[in-house]
Parts: C-alpha cells; structure tokens; sequence
C-alpha cells in the first residue's frame, strides 16, 4: 500500500515569545509537528503491517531548511520524502497549501492513503485534510486514533463528541489522526543515519504543474492577548509549595470564606 | 437580500448561530437562514425556523446519517447555492470542523476554523481565532464572494434572542456518502455542570493511570471544587465527555481553575481563559499553562496534591 503523509514544520513554540504582544519566530527552528508524528507513526505501522512505501510530503511554507528538517521523517521510517518549496508559497493560507499538496499527490501518481495530522501544532485550522479530501474527490475520515487498511478498504475507530465510531471508505481516502492513535518513536543514532540515503526531493510549483494560488484569507492582526495574569512561581518542596498556594488562595477571597 | 446560512448538528448550537447571525446579519444587510439535516432533522427545522431563522433548509436524507463530512458539504453546498448564501456559519464541534473547510473548497471560498468571536467592521466580518497554539489571537477576514467560518459553540449567546415564525423548506438535494459507519456506540460517562461551577480542577495526562484521578477528585473534594478534564483523558475513557473543558467541551468561567498535570494545549485552556485566578500543577517548569497561571506549583503532581489535600485539612 502506498502511503502519503502530509507533514507541516512549524515554528517550535516553546521557542517562540512574545514582544510588544506579537510572536517572535525570527531564529526560530522548525520542527515537524506533533499531530504529524502520529501520521508518520501510523503510516510506518501500516506498512509494517501489510507492506508498501510511505512517503513524507512537506511543503516549505518559507521554512528554508524542510528539507533539512524532513529527514527526521525519513528517520521515523518513512521511505522517500517530498518537500514542495516555492517563494511564492512562503506564507500560503490553508486553500493554497491544499492546492499544492493535492497537485503534489497527483504528481506522485500512487497514493492508496493519505494521512494528515488532525490539525498543525501553530494554528491547529483542520482545514488542509479536508480541502485536500475535496480536490481530489476522496472520501475522508477525520480523528482517527486507530487506522487499519486491508481489501482496499480504511477502518477507521475515532471518538466523537458522546459517541465512538468504527468507520470505513473506500480507498484511496483521506484520513486524519489524533494523538491517541500511537506514541511517536523518536529515532535512534541507526535510523538517522540511514535517512541520510533515502530518496528525498525538492519540487517546485513549476514541478507540480501549478500557479501560485490566490489568498483567499487576510490576516488584519496576530497579536497576543492582554492579560494580566499574575505569573508567580512558587518553590521549594511540595509542603512548602502547598503553603505558599493556600495561602495565596486565602489572600484572593478564593478559599476561607 | 443576500444570506448568512447557519449550520450545526448540534441544536444548541445552530440556536446561537441564528442568534449571532441576526446580529451580524443586520450590521452587514444579510437574512439569516438556516440547515438542517439529518434523519429526524424536521424538528430542529421548526425549532430553527421558531428561533427567528428566514427560511430553514430541511433534509432527512438517508445519507447525512450520522453527519459524514462528504454528504454535509455536498447538501451545504448545494443550499448555499439555492439560498444565495454570501456567508456560512457552521458549528466547530469536532463535526462541523472537518465538514466545514470540505465545504470552502466546494464554494470556492475562504474559510476561517475555531472561530471564537466575529465582529462586522466596515461591512465585512472579522474573525478572531488562536494561533501559535493560543499565544496569539489572529483576526482574520476572507476575501473570497462567498466565506465559511466555523463558529465555536458558545461563541453567541441566545439569552434575548428575539422568536420568529420563519418557513421550513424540502430542497431535494444529491448527496451520497462513501463512509459507511460500521459500529456507533455512547461512551461510558458521569453528568456534571462545568459551566456553574465556582471551583475547578482540571485533570490532564499528567496521571500515569486511570486510578490514580482518585489524586484528583481528593484535592477538588478538600477544595469543594468540580473535576473537568482535558479531552484526551475522556478519549480514554477515564472520565466522562461532559467533564471536557475547552475546544470540544465547556467554556467556563471560574473564581479558580487548578490544572493538574494539564501541559496547557490550547484545546484545553480555551475553555479556562475566563477564570478569575488560574493555578497550575505540573513538573515542567516550561509547560505553557504557567505561562497564562496566576500561580504555579512546580512539581510531580504525586507530591504536590498529597500535600496540598493535607494543607487544605487545615483551611
């Protein structure tokens, strides 16, 4: 089975501060998201399962070292690795990355399973699984914290609001992952470095046969909220700590009353 | 006129879309209409059509059983385009939120997820979303003929929203859906009301074990608190769906929320940012939820919350 994994690079955000209430990612590295992972992991434990190739597709999204941080997916135990990197995609809203990613999975011309993290670890919209599902006629399936493939069918468990659902569709489909669905492995010294041989590609929009999509999202303002919230740390031992924090909870009217 | 449809699955929620969609729709020259759909959909229709929506777009075809997000953005689609829809609400549960983008993408429209406030500015709506995981809040405006949002529940509030007698409609509409639902079945879960609760501690995956929220319900009965969870606690069944605060869950407004073991996701802490004091537990000293606490108590959570339980005796 043949298995492509949509992987975003985010910002890392425990790097990421904040100054005059806006997000400093200047020297910021890039790091695959969470969500991703889980796909990755997902994907590999498909094959693993009933054999194929799993590829990882990035696009760059103006991270001018994908391709650098891409190979973390190929030491995850993805096969090949596809970056999409393109000035004019530097800052591509969700329609634009759906429109490269779909035309980039066209191009790759054998995609059996298409896997996405549930929603980016940055700004976490869910849009791009979904847009892709549509560009390409896919049925989708979205939340999945169990993936099984067999007969050219996906079974899918994911938890709903109040319910658990057991879905299945045809493939090729789209499918989403939670966290739940598996606990990422990080890769050994042995698998990064043999990554390092693994197929990995940089295309261009010229190379996946399109233009520059147009926004269709303005961004007025990103800023952080004003608050005024009172940021006091305690330490020392749990005791202590516990004190200090009744104590605290007693001055604000909370407790004691 | 124009049209702002609403769109949710969940009753409650397309209530307050119709509410906040009369308000926004006056300021932008926008009727507001509204969707149903699925099988036994024709009484929400009614209700809708009572809660003050122009028309309510009703079909109980087979196929929206169970809301499969291919069938809804079809039979969206298709009433967006027989109503002359310029803007669409749907809810942003975990539903309307995979539903909603397939349905930009039909409509050649922008679409904005998670949307936790809209405002009409200059006769164009702006949404306000988080980003960089919730440290920021973007404001975003499409520029799209026709634009998407998918409205968080409770974003819009229906105390005083005015009734209405609007009409119900049968459009005969094409959809199918090529995901079958092999097995549905109600997860297992206790009932508590986040919502009123004065005091909260909000357990997250800091717990090793299942057993081991017994730490949890300890600390909230020496505070006379109400336990609430992240949503990944509920995914495993460790407590019930109505415990979830946050994104998919309850929005509260506590006098304090004490997060135990919770990292600080901003699923989760969206449904806190409206405490009064907001207290943490958590070994990481660089866990996002100190960075919007009040107070943190750095430390494994198996010390801390025996020694708070045994501090508290002493209140």
């Amino acid at each position: 089975m043949d298995i492509v994994v949509c992987v975003k690079t985010n910002p890392d955000l425990q790097m990421v501060r904040i100054k005059n209430r806006e997000a400093v990612t200047e020297a910021v590295p890039y790091k695959i998201g969470d969500l991703e992972k889980n796909a990755l992991q997902a994907a590999v434990d498909l094959r693993t399962a009933v054999g194929g190739k799993v590829v990882a597709l990035c696009l760059a999204e103006g991270n001018r070292k994908a391709a650098e941080d891409i190979k973390v997916a190929l030491a995850m135990g993805a096969d090949e690795a596809v970056v999409i990197d393109d000035p004019a995609l530097a800052a591509p809203d969700q329609a634009a990355v759906a429109a490269a990613l779909a035309a980039a999975v066209k191009k790759l011309d054998a995609c059996d399973l298409l896997l996405f993290g549930e929603g980016s670890t940055d700004n976490y919209t869910g849009q791009v699984g979904p847009r892709v599902a549509e560009l390409l006629g896919l049925p989708q399936i979205g939340y999945a914290r169990k993936v099984d493939a067999a007969d050219g069918v996906v079974r899918c468990v994911r938890s709903m609001d109040d319910m658990l659902e057991t879905l299945e569709a045809p493939l090729p489909a789209v499918v989403t992952v939670v966290s739940e669905i598996n606990e990422p492995t990080i890769p050994g010294l042995m698998q990064i470095m043999k990554a390092k041989s693994k197929p990995l590609q940089v295309w261009s929009l010229a190379d996946i046969g399109i233009e520059a999509p147009a926004q269709v999202r303005e961004v007025v303002s990103n800023l952080a909220e004003e608050q005024d919230r009172k940021h006091i740390l305690f330490e020392g031992t749990a005791a202590e700590q516990a004190d200090a924090f009744v104590d605290a909870l007693i001055r604000e009217g909370v407790l004691g009353r | 006129m124009a049209v702002l449809l609403v769109y949710s699955e969940k009753i409650e929620t397309a209530r307050e879309l119709v509410a906040g969609g009369k308000e926004l729709g006056a300021a932008l020259g926008l009727g507001v209409s509204a969707v149903a759909l699925g099988p036994g959909a024709g009484a929400a229709a009614s209700e809708l059509a009572a809660a003050g929506a122009d028309t309510v777009y009703v079909s109980e075809d087979a196929a929206f059983e169970g809301w499969p997000a291919d069938a809804v953005a079809a039979g969206l689609a298709q009433i967006a385009d027989l109503a002359g829809a310029a803007v669409v609400f749907v809810g942003s549960t975990r539903r309307g939120k995979e539903t909603a983008p397939r349905l930009a993408q039909k409509l050649g429209a922008g679409c904005v997820t998670d949307v936790n406030g809209l405002a009409a500015e200059g006769g164009e709506l702006v949404a306000a979303r988080y980003a960089f995981g919730g440290a920021t809040v973007a404001r975003e405006k499409l520029t799209t003929p026709v634009k998407v949002f998918a409205v968080m529940p409770k974003t819009f509030s229906v105390e005083g929203a005015t009734a209405g007698a609007g009409k119900v409609e049968s459009p005969t509409l094409n959809v199918e859906s090529r995901v079958t639902v092999v097995d549905r079945r109600a997860k297992e879960g206790d009932h508590v009301n986040l919502d009123a609760a004065p005091l909260i501690v909000g357990v997250g995956r800091g717990f090793n074990a299942r057993e081991d929220l017994a730490l949890g319900d300890q600390l909230a009965a020496a505070l006379g608190a109400v336990v609430g969870c992240t949503k990944s606690l509920a995914d495993f069944e460790w407590l019930g769906e109505d415990r979830i605060i946050g994104l998919s869950g309850a929005k509260t407004a506590p006098d304090l929320y004490l997060g135990v073991g919770v990292s600080g996701q901003i699923q989760h802490t969206v449904g806190v940012a409206g405490a009064k004091l907001i207290a943490a537990v958590n070994k990481d000293k660089e866990a996002p939820i100190f960075a919007m606490a009040d107070y943190g108590l750095v430390g494994d959570l198996y010390e801390v919350v025996p020694a708070l339980v045994e501090r508290l005796k002493s209140v």
